[in-house]
This record gives C-alpha cells, sequence and structure tokens, in this order.
C-alpha cells in the first residue's frame, strides 16, 4: 500500500527546485512540463525533467510526470522523455474520457518496447479538469490496469463549469464523483491544489474535509504544505492503539484458526482490519498527530 | 548535428546556467564561466565536452553562465540550446542520455 | 590663582613632597568655568575630536559594528581621518560588513595599516583575499576580541562610537532617539578600554541621559553629526528573518534535536547565532516548550523578535542581550525590566572572571563549512574567499552544554560537509550536532545524544555518510589553489593562533 497523501508540484522549467526538492520528503514528486511552463520553454523543460528523472537521490519518492495532452505539438515528445527518464507514473491532464486514456496506454507501450522499459512499468494518472471528465469518471478510472489514481484539477474545472473558486461549494459533486470512481475502481483519489500560502487555517480545513471524505491525498504547490498535511492525515494516539488493537485481534483470530475476528465482543471484519493496517501505516511514516 | 543559428537556454538563477551557442567558423570554441569555477570547473568542463561530444557538435562558439548548477543540469540546458540552435525537431534519445 | 597656603602645613618634613590644597579647583579647572563645566565635551566637528585626542600615525582606532550593514559611522570617521592625513592606523571595529567595502581605497593610500575584526562581507573581504594588505589581518571572536584589548595587544587609542541620542557628558544608550540599534555590547567594551573615546551622536539630550549603557565617566569628546546609521538595514543579510521553506525545514529539524537532546528541560537556556535556519528555531520552539509544560529561564546572545515573541509570552524568563537584530528586540530592551543588555565581555570573555557562555546550555549556529572531524569554518567560502565572520561561534561552542550547527548539506553546487575546513574557526571537540536538510550527524564524542536523537525517531547519519551524499550530488570539489602569502590570521578565543588565510590564486 503506498502512501500518497502530499504531491508536490515542481515546474519542470525550474532548475533550482529539480535539484534540491527531494528533501521535503513528500510521497510523490510531480514534474510539471503543461500549465507551469510557458511554450518557449517547453523543450527545455522536457530535457531538465528527463535528466532530474535519472538522478539518484529521487529514488525512493514517486515521480510522476505531468505531459502535456497529446494532441499538441509537446505531448508526445514529453511522454518519451518521461517514459525513457524511468518516471513512475504518468499524469494526462484534461482526461475527459476513456478514449483518452486508451490512446495514452497504447503511446506508452510503444515507448517502452523502445526503449528496452518492461512493459507495465509506467503507470498512469487521470487528470480530471472538466464536466466531461466527472460524468465519465468511472469509466476513466476503470479504463486501464496501469490507472493508479485518478486527481481533480480544480482551476481548470470550475472554468468549464462556469464558476469560480470559492468554499468548496462548486467542487461540491466533482469531489464526491471523482472520488467514487477512484473507489470502484480500487484506485487512489486527489484533491485539488490549495493555492493560498499564506492562508494556513483554510488549507487545514479543506485537507479535514477532503481527509474525512476519504481521499487518499492531495496535490500541493509549496513543500511548506507538505508538513501541515503529513501531519492532519496522521493517525491520534487514540487511533494508533485502537488500530493495534484490532491488528492483534486478527493475528490472534489467525493464529487460532478462527474465521471470524473479535474484539470487545464485536465482529471485526476484513474492511476494519485493512483500515487499521492504513492508521499503522500513515503512524509510521509521520507519526501520531501533533 | 550541426548550429546554424544562434541559441539561448537556461537561466541566471542559482543553481541553474544561461548557455548561449552560435554557429561556428570551423572549429568549436567553448567558453565556461562559473560561481563555482575553482571547485568544479574540470568537472563542469568534462561534462560539457562529454554532452557536445554525444551530439557530434563539432563546430560552433559555446558560451555557459554557470550558477552552481548540477550536472543534470548542466547536460539539459546544453542539450537544449544545442538543439535549439541546430533547429532539430527530432530527438534522438540515445545521444541525449 | 588661588594661594591659600595654610600656615600650619609648612616646614613640616612628613608633608615633604606633596601636593599642599592650592584651590578647589586647582586641579579641575573646568569647576571654576561655569561653561566648561558643562559643556566641555562637546566640540564641534570630528576634526576638532581628533585632534583633542592627539591621535597620531601608527595608533589605533576602534568602532562597534551595532548598526551591522546599516552602519555610518566607521566609514565617515575614516573618511575623515583620510583628509586629515593619517597614515599607518591600526582599524579594530569589533566587526565589518559588506557596507565598509570603502575601506579599500584607505588601505590602497596607507591610512589604514593593519586590521583587526570579527570578520568581513563584500568587496572589502575580496580585495583582502586577494592580497590588499601588506600585514595580514588579525580575525577574533567577539570574546577575543575583549581578551586582545584587555591583554593589550589591540591598545585602543581612539575608540569613536556613534550612538542615537547622549547627553552633554555622555551618557548613552541604543534604545532611545531615532536610530536605536538597541544593546550596546560591544561598545562598552571600547567605552571602558580605549584611551580615548569619541562619542558621535545624532542628539544631545537633556542630563542626565537614562540607562547609561556607555557612562559620562568613560567619554572625553561628544561630537553631533547627522546620521551614525541606519537601523533598518540591521536585520538584513545574515540577521533576517526567512521563509525560505528549505531553511525553515532545517530550523524544524533543529528545534526537534533541541527537544530531544537531554537539556530541554525547566529552566534550560539557550542562544541562536545568525543566520535564517538559527534565528528561525525560535519559531518552533513555543509549541514544544508548552507540549512538555517548559520555560526557559535565559536567552543569550544577539536578541530577535523571535525571542521576544517568546519572552513576552513567559516562555523565556531573561533575555541577556548582547546585540539587538532587529527593531522589536530593540524596542523589547527597553520596556522589558527581564530584557538586559551585556557587554561583549559579560557576554564570552575569555579571561573574564565569569561569562554568560559558561552556563548556556544550547547554542544553535550556522556554518560555511563543516568537515568530518567537526570542524567548522565560518570565514571563508569554499573559493577560499573571506565572507563571514568569527563572531560568537567560537565563543559559545566552547561554553555551551550542545553546540548545535544548522545549514543546508549543499547550497547551489558547493558541499557544506567537507572532508577538511577551508579555513578552522572553531574546533570540532567543541561541536556536539551538525542538522542539515538531508538529515542529523552526531560528534562521536557525544555518543548519549545520538543515543536520544535515534531514539525520538530523527534522522541521524554519520558525518561521513552527509558528506558522501553531497558529493553524489555535487561530484568532488577541486583543492582551492593559494599563494604562500598569508593575508588574515585567525585567533582563537583565547589568542592562540588557530588557522590562517592564505591569498587566492587568483
Amino acid at each position: 500500500m503506498t502512501l500518497r497523501r502530499s504531491m508536490l508540484f515542481l515546474p519542470g522549467s525550474n532548475a533550482a527546485m529539480l535539484s534540491t526538492a527531494f528533501v521535503y520528503k513528500p510521497d510523490s514528486i510531480m514534474f510539471d512540463l503543461e500549465d507551469a511552463v510557458s511554450l518557449r520553454e517547453k523543450d527545455s523543460a522536457r530535457l531538465l525533467v528527463f535528466h532530474a528523472l535519472q538522478m539518484p537521490i529521487y529514488e525512493g519518492i514517486e515521480r510522476v510526470v505531468r505531459i502535456n495532452p497529446l494532441n499538441t505539438p509537446f505531448g508526445p515528445k514529453d511522454l518519451e522523455a518521461a517514459v525513457r527518464g524511468g518516471v513512475d507514473v504518468v499524469r494526462l491532464p484534461k482526461t475527459d474520457c476513456a478514449e483518452d486514456v486508451y490512446q495514452l496506454e497504447a503511446e506508452v507501450e510503444k515507448i517502452e518496447k523502445a526503449c528496452g522499459r518492461t512493459v507495465g512499468s509506467t503507470k498512469l494518472m487521470a487528470a480530471i479538469e472538466s464536466a466531461s471528465g466527472v460524468v465519465n469518471a468511472v469509466s476513466i478510472a476503470k479504463s486501464s490496469s496501469r490507472m493508479m489514481g485518478i486527481a481533480l484539477a480544480g482551476f481548470d474545472y470550475v472554468i468549464d463549469m462556469q464558476t469560480q473558486r470559492g468554499d468548496g461549494t462548486e467542487l461540491y459533486y466533482a469531489r464526491c464523483a471523482v472520488l467514487h470512481a477512484a473507489r470502484a475502481a480500487g484506485i487512489d483519489a486527489f484533491d485539488v491544489v490549495f493555492s493560498d500560502l499564506n492562508d494556513e487555517e483554510g488549507f487545514l480545513k479543506e485537507v479535514d474535509l477532503i481527509k474525512r471524505l476519504g481521499f487518499n491525498g492531495k496535490s500541493l504547490i509549496n513543500p511548506r504544505q507538505i508538513e501541515l498535511l503529513h501531519n492532519a492525515y496522521a493517525p491520534t494516539q487514540e487511533d494508533v492503539d485502537y488500530a493495534k488493537r484490532v491488528v492483534a485481534a486478527a493475528e490472534q483470530a489467525e493464529r487460532d484458526g478462527l474465521g471470524v475476528i473479535s474484539l470487545n465482543g464485536k465482529m471485526i471484519d476484513a474492511p476494519i482490519v485493512a483500515h487499521a493496517n492504513r492508521v499503522l501505516q500513515r503512524a509510521a511514516a509521520s507519526g501520531v498527530r501533533k | 548535428m550541426k548550429i546554424v543559428k544562434e541559441a539561448l537556454a537556461g537561466t541566471l538563477e542559482s543553481s541553474d546556467l544561461l548557455v548561449k551557442v552560435a554557429p561556428g567558423g570551423g572549429s568549436l570554441e567553448v567558453v565556461i564561466n562559473s560561481e563555482v569555477m575553482r571547485q568544479f570547473g574540470v568537472q563542469i568542463r568534462k561534462v560539457v565536452d562529454e554532452t557536445l561530444n554525444k551530439l557530434g557538435i563539432t563546430d560552433g562558439v559555446i558560451v555557459v553562465e554557470d550558477k552552481g548548477a548540477l550536472d543534470c543540469a548542466i547536460r539539459a540546458r546544453l542539450q537544449t540550446a544545442v538543439l535549439r540552435g541546430a533547429e532539430c525537431q527530432d530527438l534522438n534519445w540515445s545521444v541525449l542520455s | 590663582m588661588n594661594t591659600i597656603i595654610n600656615p600650619r602645613l609648612s616646614g613640616l618634613s612628613c608633608l615633604e613632597g606633596r601636593d599642599l590644597f592650592d584651590g578647589f579647583a586647582k586641579k579641575t579647572p573646568h569647576l571654576a568655568d561655569p561653561k566648561a563645566k558643562l559643556d566641555r565635551k562637546v566640540v564641534d566637528s570630528i576634526e576638532e575630536a581628533v585632534r583633542r585626542t592627539g591621535l597620531k600615525d601608527g595608533m589605533t582606532i576602534s568602532f562597534h559594528h551595532g548598526f551591522r550593514e546599516g552602519d555610518k559611522t566607521i566609514n565617515m570617521v575614516v573618511e575623515i581621518l583620510a583628509k586629515m592625513g593619517f597614515k599607518d592606523l591600526t582599524l579594530a571595529p569589533s566587526s565589518l560588513l559588506n557596507v565598509n567595502s570603502v575601506l579599500i581605497e584607505h588601505i590602497k593610500s596607507g591610512v589604514i595599516r593593519r586590521i583587526y575584526s570579527s570578520g568581513m562581507r563584500g568587496k572589502l573581504a575580496e580585495a583582502i583575499s586577494n592580497g590588499l594588505m601588506d600585514n595580514p589581518i588579525n580575525i577574533h571572536s567577539h570574546g577575543g576580541r575583549v581578551a586582545l584589548i584587555q591583554s593589550g595587544e589591540i591598545a585602543i587609542d581612539v575608540a569613536f562610537l556613534g550612538v542615537s541620542v547622549c547627553d552633554a557628558f555622555g551618557n548613552a544608550n541604543g534604545v532611545s532617539g531615532k536610530s536605536r540599534c538597541g544593546s550596546l555590547g560591544y561598545a562598552m567594551v571600547d567605552a571602558q578600554f580605549a584611551r580615548n573615546v569619541v562619542m558621535l551622536t545624532e542628539e544631545i539630550a537633556p542630563y542626565p541621559n537614562t540607562p547609561a549603557s556607555i557612562r559620562q565617566d568613560q567619554v572625553d569628546w561628544i561630537v553631533k553629526v547627522d546620521q551614525v546609521g541606519d537601523p533598518s538595514k540591521i536585520s538584513v543579510g545574515a540577521a533576517r528573518a526567512t521563509t525560505n521553506p528549505r531553511e525553515l525545514l532545517i530550523a524544524r529539524l533543529s528545534a526537534d534535536v533541541m527537544e530531544h537532546s537531554g537539556y530541554f528541560e525547566e529552566g534550560f537556556s539557550m542562544q541562536t547565532g545568525t543566520g535564517g535556519s538559527a534565528t528561525a528555531t525560535t519559531r518552533f520552539l513555543e509549541h514544544r516548550m508548552r507540549r512538555k509544560g517548559i520555560k526557559c529561564a535565559w536567552a543569550l546572545g544577539g536578541q530577535t523578535g523571535g525571542m521576544v515573541d517568546l519572552h513576552k509570552k513567559g516562555l523565556i524568563d531573561t533575555l541577556l542581550d548582547t546585540q539587538s537584530f532587529d527593531a522589536d528586540a530593540a524596542d523589547s530592551l527597553r520596556t522589558s525590566p527581564k530584557h538586559v543588555e551585556i557587554s561583549t565581555s559579560v557576554y564570552a570573555n575569555p579571561f573574564s572572571k565569569g561569562t554568560a557562555i559558561d552556563r548556556l546550555d544550547m547554542v544553535i549556529l550556522s556554518a560555511l563549512e563543516i568537515d568530518v572531524d567537526f570542524n567548522v569554518n565560518v570565514l571563508t567560502g569554499s573559493d577560499g574567499v573571506m565572507r563571514g565572520a568569527s563572531g560568537g561561534h567560537s565563543d559559545t561552542a566552547a561554553g555551551a552544554n550542545l553546540s548545535i550547527v544548522v545549514a543546508p548539506l549543499i547550497r547551489s553546487r558547493i558541499p557544506t560537509v567537507v572532508k577538511r575546513v577551508t579555513t578552522l574557526v572553531t574546533p570540532g571537540e567543541t561541536v556536539g550536532v551538525l542538522v542539515t536538510d538531508h538529515g542529523i550527524a552526531v560528534n562521536p564524542r557525544r555518543p548519549e545524544i545520538a543515543e536520544r536523537l535515534k531514539a525520538a525517531g530523527l534522522p541521524v547519519f554519520s558525518i561521513e555518510d552527509l558528506y558522501k551524499r553531497a558529493i553524489s550530488l555535487t561530484g568532488e570539489p577541486q583543492p582551492i589553489e593559494f599563494l604562500d602569502k598569508v593575508v588574515g590570521i585567525v585567533r582563537y578565543r583565547d589568542g592562540s593562533v588557530i588557522d590562517v588565510v592564505r591569498q587566492v590564486k587568483a
């Protein structure tokens, strides 16, 4: 179970950031070749990211590259750079339907074969940025065995919806739809970027909401947000104590050869055990909530 | 590959470098200015020469203004400048690695 | 002249050779002159004050650097001395900064022949590193300066002390007037030991000006000037408050180290030095102190708004201020009875009868370089050029129970952790822990600290591993080439020579 609480966005054109971002220890790093990079710098950023992907220091952090859409002059080349560079996950922007994913998958396979990379080793992530994407979220989520997650991208989505970013009401349905699609497909769900870096309270409020909804993680645009997010996602001591008891009960039941696990006279079924393991995993990653 | 026009890549920000390429007069001239010249001048020169060699550049004027960039950034910016200067759209990934 | 000679006193053999009373003002003539009684110290110009001090070629002049990059006094006075034709002076300010680059021409023209300083930066430092001076400069720590003055090696003939306000007798502090620099800790030493003290002031206040950090019985001459310094420039450069995420990451980790060091108990004492990560560490202490329910008894050193904030919240009982790094600190010094000014001698003079650093628990320090033996360089860059200051670094590391050095593992392409420091300023035997953005290293001399930090789940590595990590990113740096000429002599706080700085090869 890979923890994907924090996905740090880095502009692929920023040499300094690419050389240093690993110190912040996000769960994933996303090298952006799309919106963060100007048209004139697309080629330069592509090569920076190609080389950065191969830096040994990035081992241990999941590496994601957001390519430009495949129907732009940049997309196909970005994909070559990403796959050949050894990326873990390719993030496809503006995924509107399953066909977008099939197209991407076919291209990825071609490149994997051409450069000698294990076919299937490159994972995919779909970014939902429009109404179409939201209503097609389930088919998108289920469209490929390479799909590891879907992310809601707020900025373009609200424009498509003819509204604007506010207190979250404007994302209400989209968040739920993307989340349900992810769960139905058994993959991860990621929430939108919070862009006001000075509003720590607002950020924490949003993190609390999406955590309670069940999102696996969130896209971040500044290292300062990583610590806040990890702490909000960290279980409390009570959570950890209870999770330990659940896991212990499950192990005991297994040793006793019992088909039913019980704790304090209540039946504990598999999803509860799975949840307990997730809690302990988060605790191991960043301690108990402070 | 042949550099047919002047081109730039990169920036002068810390940890980055600015690379200028221009067509040569029959030979390869490489000028490197670096903030860390005393400590890494030799290493930077090595990376630049290797990169140009792999790209098959034997003719041109290359000027590097380095602000303490790591090797991977040097390779990337240099390759970008050369590709721009050579007006090359197709990427031959084996020479870029 | 009054000639009352008491007939009782004449002809007594036991009074042979003794001075007989000859009028109340015989030896203090100013008391008989109403104007002189009150105003004798105030002169019209710096030139006049200089004349009155009897300053000659080859003598030693000193200054304080309380205004840091906003200082106007040093440059102004040296300029005037140059115009007056002085030569071969020894310049002994408490430190020199970027703003003092104008001194280059006065060195070239022979006005200044020798320098003693805690450090130097910018163009002046570059010029000296490139061989500008015939005599090597002497670099000392803050405490070490006092020791050199006390021993007479730095024999200050005239101290020019810039203050915001003083009265007509020279009672001055740094917390009143327009240009408040806060603590006059450095200046207090000069005022005590200099043969002549010329006070440059922006304002002359009614007598008595209180409190008196520099006292009337220490001041010879007073000159009113337009500006002695710009306090808004104090907290720039090394003393700024950071928003850089990497510096904050390091600061948070260093607060974790403090918390789990074994010294984080009720009544502990601490100090944070200059440098983004060092000063930012205070931001992360509040939460940890409240969680543990403890208070800090006293904080030492250069004070910042961050420290003042904890003081106001009741989390730090007393602030011992050697230098105020921002307006908040200067203001707090003025208003809080438990925020007190101390001289550099009380702070860190190794030969004083007792210094604050002797009793310090933890200190957070910066570094330009630290080697695998934990020796620290705060003076020269990895290119061999001077760009920093010895400051209180070696003083506090020597005295504190635990010294914690904080620094990014790599600055641009330059590794902070090296095989051997370019210049040795603080010996590794006094350094406890290194905190970088890639992890922590503990001096093998402190195994108990390593145990505690590991038990707390902090990322502890060997310093060799951190070194390897740095090199894996940057590549191995070439050794710097130096010429034979020695341009700087680094004095350890006890006056002994700990290293030299040679001229860099162009």
